[in-house]
């Protein structure tokens, strides 16, 4: 509501900028004039004259030429200005009552935003916003990388969580930094081709195939790598290959492997024999994209746990700590961490005043 | 609610433009004074709204409220308070704000002290101020609004573009942008002019200050530009003939062209119908630096399609203001009374010699800019027009002028005496030749061409300088008297003899640089030592540093001449993760106006480094000149006084010729 009280002050304050010089009376005012303009000039050459700095003759042409000046325009200028036209002074004042209104209200409704209020940073990250807890999360991961670029675990954890949030080619780069730091295995090489198939749209690109042939150079088995030389194969039109390479797969995989849906129904897409698959593993199937996610929250929180243990003067990060926990529903390792943080600030009397105050905000008592 | 308010603080200005473009208009007609006063409460009211918008869009960067999609794509949490602030015009949307935000001031400036003018040229002066506001307004609310928001926003920002992320981007863009838009002045009184149908001398002294004022800055403005980008790409150019640098000179040439016909113009009375073109082709070149600069049609002319709606609109604008006023000059200025008489030989001609070649100059980098774009639309094929070509080109145009420089101020108006003249620049023709011998003993190398240059920027600072002299009677009367003179002299004597003097600097500060620069390149180790120009330069070690958004790698340099140390330099390279891109910042040691240059490359695995490192004479010379002409120009400002060119009185008829 305030926001359209002051749109009306402002309105308010545009119109009467309009109206003011209209409702005043007509009293002569000062204007200037090419007259003055020239008689200040003819002034201006005295003083050079009496300066020395034109001769006299000079000066009297100075003065002809001036004086020729002053008289045409004494000649043209402009009729002075007469009484008030009242009736334009009238239509003017409504167009600026009525109009200036219109046109502001028509310009901005369709452009603004009056609903939304302001979100600015500092009163956002002291809120605790239960909505985005993973976005909170990577942030934080990326703070912390940006300062120390060379932590490999960091850009592991962070790598699979971009993928996820669809940033693919900030994960590309992710895991690009990962295999730099951590070194490589099949795994990282693997996973970073499927980032960039990600960021590609789903096509294997020539980028993405070289990372699956290094995956397959230090780990001929690692599915996949296979799989998705499998479906390079499968774009690339060679469906005899794709189909050879996934029946390959298939018959090494352990029977509880998660992806082995997948690859079955790839294989009946070009045509290959799909054996039947039990209805258990398809539910488990299903519940892979959800645990994987949870799998990366708590990962990032155990690290932030671990981090805790070793510098426990972070309040703010103790606080992130037990609401990470509430949100993924221990309540029990809430309460520990809860009294580890007691502990590592009782000797600051500030800082436990500042816990209290955070765990009161959590619904927790304080 | 910031954003909401300066989003709609824009829009009321916008109503406010459009009332004010046309109700000043009928009252001038009808000669209604309260409706013409509407032009000036209006053009205040609306420097408010302007304001308080550009202000909301201040605070919002610097909060970092990323619910405004212009914050959240230009700005970073993390960045330091200053880029926060200087980001808000580091980008399309905030750049144009910041130009209407200067549009509005300068009308804001202009009714709020043009008492002296007369109320209905003031009236139409604002209108026409109005109608590019409304134009510019509609452009920013419909294709680039800086105040568009995100309804889920997101935690952190993209970052500014790291090469950005200098405390040049806090004076350059502001100062060029005055330059740019003050000249929206001088354009509407040309307009007011044509309309009217009422043009004279009055006119020249009420639209000087103005012209000055929008000259000094874009001199700045350029100055700076090319200053940072020495300092910042980490190449050691100072000038690339790059399509946007154009952009911003042709302003500068037809700008100055415009200065000194003014001059006659409020002097004599003449050269009328030339000054409103000229007026009316600088304000459409600014207009056409923006559109180059701001539709993208620059980095390629297929950037072009990847946003149409931006460039489409500019296009559109530009064609309805510059197409306008020219067929409003087509159809007016036959009307207009000519002026005064001169003969060829005499300040006026002097003057018109100099907007001859200045606006010679500028045609040819227009030709030089924008061939290349056209060829490229027509046929695809792609060329580039460089340094050589403007190098044949300007190079040429701009000796004749420098050498005509020092006698225009000598000639007497209305008819001179070229003898007498060159009489009186004798002195500096003697010190022109002396610098030629000593740069010709001296040089080592490099063009023959340039100790004639030296020369020649010789004569011109020392004609300048002569000019004074000449004034003030040095030599002729005791001193005591001569200092009297010279303090009594009109600033703006003294402002055109540091303004002249400083085309001189800036030549000698370009000649030295680009004949006898020297540079090593190549790679370096720890302990090393590299050899420039007598100087020895020796990489003690390299080290890495954490800045705030960014990782920086330091090498430190210990630099001697003749077994003398010197301080040590430390050059470095950052690197910006959230962007993924880096920055090289020089470093710099200043000898008097010498300066040693040093800039990293990249990396190689055995620890070495690759180094530019350059030593450029004189070159500080090339950025202390415009700084000259600046201070000249504010010289010339101060000056309140009326302008007379007192004309020498006729022996003989003959030999005059009408201005136009």
């Amino acid at each position: 509501m305030t926001l359209w009280f002051v749109f009306a002050l402002m309105t308010v304050a545009a119109i009467f900028a309009v109206l003011w010089p209209l409702g005043r009376h007509n009293r002569p005012q000062a204007e200037g004039n090419e007259t003055a303009v020239y008689k200040d000039q003819l002034a201006e050459i005295e003083r050079d004259l009496a300066a020395g700095l034109i001769a006299a003759a000079e000066a009297e042409a100075a003065r002809v030429e001036i004086g020729r000046r002053l008289l045409a325009s004494a000649g043209s200028e402009p009729t002075p200005v007469m009484r008030s036209n009242l009736w334009w002074r009238r239509a003017v004042a409504a167009f600026a009552l009525v109009g200036l209104p219109l046109i502001a209200l028509a310009v901005y409704f369709p452009l603004g935003s009056p609903q939304l209020r302001d979100f600015p940073l500092a009163e956002r990250t002291k809120t605790p916003d239960v909505k985005q807890p993973l976005e909170n999360l990577v942030a934080q991961v990326e703070q912390h990388l940006e300062k120390n670029p060379t932590d490999g675990r960091g850009w592991n954890v962070l790598a699979p969580v971009l993928e996820r949030l669809g940033r693919y080619s900030e994960a590309v780069r992710a895991y690009r930094n990962s295999i730099a730091y951590n070194g490589e295995n099949a795994e990282r090489r693997a996973d970073l081709g499927e980032a960039i198939v990600a960021a590609a749209g789903g096509v294997v690109t020539g980028e993405a195939k070289s990372e699956f042939d290094r995956a397959l150079a230090l780990n001929a088995d690692d599915p996949k790598a296979n799989y998705f030389l499998g479906l390079a194969a499968e774009q690339d039109g060679r469906t005899a290959d794709a189909a050879a390479i996934w029946r390959t797969l298939l018959a090494k995989a352990p029977t509880d492997a998660s992806w082995r849906t997948l690859v079955q129904a790839s294989l009946a897409r070009v045509g290959g024999a799909a054996p039947a698959l039990s209805d258990e593993t398809m539910a488990a199937a299903k519940e892979i994209g959800e645990d994987d996610r949870d799998a990366m929250v708590r990962g990032m929180v155990e690290r932030l746990a671990s981090r805790l243990k070793q510098n426990g003067s972070d309040v703010d990060g103790w606080l992130r700590l037990v609401r990470a926990y509430i949100v993924m529903g221990e309540r029990d390792k809430a309460r520990n961490a809860l009294t580890d943080a007691r502990q590592a600030v009782a000797n600051d009397a500030e800082r436990l005043r500042q816990l209290n105050e955070g765990l009161k905000n959590l619904g927790l008592d304080g | 609610m910031i954003a909401e308010t300066g989003h709609y603080a824009l829009v009321l200005a916008l109503g406010l433009a459009l009332i004010q473009s046309f109700v000043p208009l009928i009252g001038a007609r009808l000669r209604d004074a309260a409706l013409m006063n509407v032009a000036r409460s209006a053009a205040l009211a609306q420097l408010l709204f302007v304001a308080s918008s550009f202000v909301a869009l201040v605070a919002l960067h610097v909060t970092s409220d990323f619910s405004v999609a212009n914050v959240y794509e230009n700005s970073h949490s993390m960045k330091p308070l200053i880029y926060k602030i200087t980001g808000v015009w580091g980008n399309h949307e905030g750049s144009m704000l910041l130009w209407v935000a200067i549009l509005a001031l300068f009308g804001g400036l202009l009714a709020s002290v043009g008492n002296n003018l007369p109320l209905s040229l003031r009236a139409y002066v604002l209108s026409v101020q109005a109608w590019v506001a409304s134009a510019f307004y509609l452009f920013i609310l419909a294709t680039s609004n800086p105040f568009l928001r995100i309804a889920s926003p997101p935690i952190e920002g993209r970052d500014l573009n790291p090469v950005l992320q200098d405390i040049g981007l806090a004076v350059h863009p502001p100062m060029l942008y005055l330059g740019y838009v003050g000249f929206s002045i001088s354009f509407s009184f040309a307009i007011a002019a044509l309309i009217e149908g009422r043009i004279d001398a009055a006119w020249a002294r009420w639209v000087r200050p103005w012209t000055l004022v929008a000259w000094i800055f874009l001199t700045l403005g350029i100055a700076m530009g090319s200053y940072w980008a020495y300092y910042e790409l980490g190449w050691g150019g100072w000038w690339f003939w790059d399509p946007v640098e154009n952009a911003s000179l042709m302003p500068w040439l037809a700008g100055t062209a415009l200065l000194h016909s003014a001059l006659v113009m409020e002097k004599r009375n003449a050269l009328k119908v030339w000054t409103i073109l000229l007026s009316i082709l600088t304000f459409s070149l600014s207009l056409l630096g923006t559109f180059l600069v701001r539709s993208g049609v620059l980095s390629s002319v297929h950037a072009f399609a990847s946003d149409p709606t931006r460039g489409v609109f500019i296009l559109m604008i530009l064609c309805v203001f510059i197409g306008g006023s020219l067929v409003l000059y087509a159809a007016r200025a036959s009307s207009l009374k000519q002026g005064g008489l001169f003969a060829p030989i005499s300040r006026e001609g002097a003057l018109v010699l100099n907007n001859l070649f200045l606006t010679t100059a500028c045609a040819t980098v227009f030709v030089g800019t924008l061939y290349p774009l056209g060829l490229e639309v027509l046929t695809g094929e792609k060329i580039s027009v460089g340094a050589p070509f403007f190098n044949l080109t300007f190079g040429p145009l701009f000796v004749p002028l420098m050498i005509a420089v020092p006698f225009g101020p000598m000639l007497a108006w209305k008819r001179g005496d070229l003898v007498g003249a060159a009489q009186r620049l004798l002195a500096a023709g003697g010190a022109a030749l002396v610098a030629l011998a000593l740069a010709w003993a001296w040089a080592r190398g490099g063009s023959a061409l340039a100790p004639l240059a030296i020369a020649l920027a010789v004569f011109v600072i020392v004609g300048a300088l002569s000019d004074l002299a000449e004034r003030s009677a040095l030599f002729r009367v005791p001193f005591a008297t001569a200092v009297r003179r010279a303090r009594g002299l009109p600033r703006s004597v003294w402002g055109t003899a540091f303004a002249h003097a400083g085309i001189g600097v800036a030549l000698i500060g370009i000649v030295c640089e680009t004949t006898w620069n020297s540079e090593y390149i190549g790679k370096i180790k720890p302990q090393d030592v590299a050899k420039v120009a007598g100087y020895e330069l020796k990489l003690e070690g390299l080290t890495e540093r954490q800045g705030p958004n960014y990782r920086e790698l330091t090498a430190l340099f210990d630099v001697s001449l003749d077994g003398q140390p010197l301080r040590p330099m430390t050059p470095s390279k950052r690197s910006f993760s959230t962007r993924g891109s880096s920055t090289t910042e020089a470093a710099l040691l200043t000898r008097g106006a010498s300066q040693l240059y040093i800039s990293l490359g990249d990396m190689a695995d055995d620890g070495a480094i690759t180094v530019r490192i350059y030593h450029k004479p004189l070159v500080l010379l090339i950025w202390w000149g415009p700084v000259l002409m600046a201070f000249g120009g504010v010289l010339s400002l101060s000056d309140r006084r009326l302008r007379v060119g007192a004309p020498k009185p006729a022996r003989a008829l003959r030999g005059l010729q009408a201005a136009e």
